[in-house]
């Protein structure tokens, strides 16, 4: 059974929700985001990834309402949105401070934005029992924010941002607050609610793992420009550039210069190395100097040197990080090059095969690695 | 508990009875039988019976809580504006100077605002009235309300006056339904010392007071300048009494919303 998949972004003929065309916001000379230029589709579930001070939470607070481009428009539905001020749009947000207000009840809370409607009474109180039942929060509703933790008055904030039912829900480091453990079920619940209610969602993060889990599409962003938007597995494993590569996940980069052969290139990176081979698409020319971006687990780490490898280094074991699932050895090359390795344990209590200062050597194929111009 | 030795316990009773000596002498003379402020001649209540005869001072009292209750209530309507503007605006051209000018009148000399109150009320002819002194006592106080609101709306967090205007507030709406009820401890504490403030006023009261209206501290400064009389002693003691009172209950209130709020916690928690 062929199940479709949700790719809009693919079809020529989806009518995005959102689209920033040449959008510029700059606050005095500073320049949040450089004329960007990108669409948002129903149903998505859209991450803004990036540090702190990249322009992700401008792009959002621009959407909300809280912010007007400086030049280029924004469409929502196919109408601009700047003349529409923030309680006139169909989005809502959800805050990172959760922004609960202290002096109402959970119900309150989250019939506050029902009661602005002017909705009748039996339907608001429909609404918020609908509601306080989607995020489990029924027998907390006469409480105060303040006698709630962490996870409920997440849950109270996601609520009281969904009760509008918005076109778009937009989610500011939504799970910052939360421990760890927390943060992972709640990311499941999220996507479970996103689901349900078939709202489009665009969250602001600068947790990768995070953006990787509950996205259908991670947007890198760097300096106000988006640096790459694109499916999380195609992020992970067809970074555009160093920067995505080196952002999302480890990596080990290795800079040199290209010589192209067959269908790919040799790349020299140092004095008495081997160089290495890597099959690729894209156009380098004879001695131009390349980056290539190799993830520790498509590296495999032996005591021999493997015979019919494409790329085989030796090194010795600079440290090994122990991680409980899996090991990251760090292994140096005699020119100094560190090359990460990663290997998952999948016996208990085996011996483990390598340890601090062996010879080891690495290899992988020559697929393996992403072959980068920047 | 830890035992005081004979030093702390010097200097609390010194410390004490230098605060509050001269309060507890009045009111033991207001109780005073004789005519003679200084001389004891026995328990008497009489000087209370005579103080509700007189109808100057009654007078007086009721101009007196008429000017506080008004001038501290524009005040704190100003005063919440001034501070709005101060925190929340932002830089804007002249901002410096509108902040120093709203904190001005906290350092400046009483009887400098005075005259020059009296000057442009004199100047612009406004009879002198219960309305100059609302006026006056409006202008001085309201910035001790700005101060107070001011330093509850820093640390208010602006998210919430987002998350209402993304709900579908106006930013009017959004004032009204989130804002105010959440910095109103500070607005009603504004309030309560624009009060205390206007109701103690002497030295302002005397530029703006005209022959029509005179407020109770100044009535009772110019009788003293007769000779004290017991009846100053028993409206000291009762006004006295009345501060008491409501200090000890806003302070009671306090404590047991203070209370209840843990206990709901506590509850919270175990749940």
């Amino acid at each position: 059974m062929g199940q479709t998949v949700f790719e809009p972004w693919n079809d020529p003929d989806a009518k995005p929700l959102i689209q920033f065309k040449n959008v510029t916001k700059r606050f005095g000379d500073f320049v949040a985001i450089d004329n960007q230029s990108f669409d948002i589709y129903e149903q998505e579930f859209f991450a803004l990834l990036g540090p702190s001070g990249c322009g992700k939470t401008t792009m959002m607070r621009m959407l909300a309402g809280f912010e007007t481009p400086t030049e280029g428009t924004i469409l929502l539905g196919g109408q601009d949105i700047a003349p529409i001020p923030p309680n006139k749009r169909a989005v809502n947000m959800m805050f990172q401070s959760y922004a609960l207000f202290p002096h109402l009840s959970i119900w309150e809370n989250i019939a506050f934005g029902l009661k602005r409607d002017s909705m009748p009474k039996d339907q608001i109180d429909a609404r918020v029992a609908e509601m306080l039942k989607l995020t489990r929060l029924e027998q907390f509703a006469k409480r105060k924010p303040h006698q709630c933790s962490g996870g409920q008055r997440q849950r109270v904030a996601l609520a009281r941002s969904l009760a509008k039912a918005p076109k778009l829900l937009l989610l500011d480091e939504p799970l910052g607050a939360l421990d760890a453990k927390l943060r992972q079920d709640t990311q499941f619940e999220l996507m479970d609610i996103q689901e349900k209610t078939g709202t489009t969602f665009v969250i602001v993060t600068h947790d990768q793992e995070e953006a990787m889990t509950v996205a259908s599409r991670v947007a890198v962003m760097d300096h106000g420009k988006i640096i790459q938007a694109d499916t999380p597995a195609r992020i992970y494993e067809m970074p555009s550039s160093v920067y995505v590569a080196d952002f999302i996940g480890d990596v080990t980069i290795i800079s040199g210069t290209a010589t192209p052969s067959g269908d790919g290139y040799d790349i020299a990176f140092a004095e008495g190395q081997p160089d290495l081979r890597a099959k690729s698409d894209i156009q380098l020319s004879k001695g131009q100097s390349c980056h290539l971006a190799i993830r520790p687990e498509k590296v495999s780490i032996t005591a021999e040197k493997p015979s019919d490898a494409a790329n085989a280094l030796q090194g010795k074991i600079l440290d090994i990080a122990y991680l409980g699932n899996l090991s990251t050895y760090h292994v140096e090359l005699s020119t100094g090059q560190v090359v990460k390795s990663q290997t998952a344990n999948t016996r208990r209590l085996s011996r483990r095969s390598f340890t601090w200062e062996d010879e080891v050597w690495l290899s992988w194929t020559d697929t393996a690695g992403v072959l980068l111009k920047e | 508990m830890r035992r005081l030795t004979w030093f702390n316990t010097t200097a609390l009773t010194l410390g004490f009875a230098f605060l509050y000596l001269p309060m507890l002498i009045l009111i033991v003379y207001s109780f005073n039988s004789s005519k003679l402020v200084t001389v004891w001649a026995g328990f008497s209540t009489k000087w209370y019976g005579e103080l509700l005869q007189n109808e100057a001072f009654l007078n007086a009292a009721w101009v007196t809580l008429k000017v506080a209750v008004i001038s501290s209530t524009f005040a704190t309507v100003l005063g919440t504006m001034g501070a709005l503007v101060l925190v929340r605006a932002g830089r804007f051209a002249g901002r410096t100077l509108f902040s120093g000018m709203i904190y001005a009148p906290l350092v400046m000399p009483e009887v400098i605002t005075g005259l020059s109150l009296l000057l442009l009320f004199i100047g612009i002819g406004l009879d002198r009235g219960v309305f100059t002194i609302v006026l006056a006592h409006t202008t001085f106080s309201m910035c001790y309300v700005s101060v107070v609101v001011s330093s509850r709306l820093v640390s208010f967090d602006r998210s919430l006056e987002e998350a209402a205007l993304d709900l579908g507030c106006s930013p009017m709406e959004a004032f009204r339904l989130v804002t105010l009820p959440i910095i109103a401890p500070a607005v009603i504490s504004g309030w309560l010392l624009a009060f205390t403030l206007s109701l103690d006023d002497l030295v302002i009261a005397s530029f703006t007071a005209g022959p029509s209206a005179t407020t109770l501290p100044m009535k009772i400064w110019s009788s003293v300048r007769l000779g004290v009389s017991p009846e100053i002693n028993a409206l000291s003691t009762l006004m006295i009494g009345i501060v008491a009172i409501g200090v000890i209950t806003a302070s009671l209130i306090t404590k047991r919303a203070t209370l209840r709020q843990q206990a709901e916690e506590r509850a919270a928690v175990k749940a």
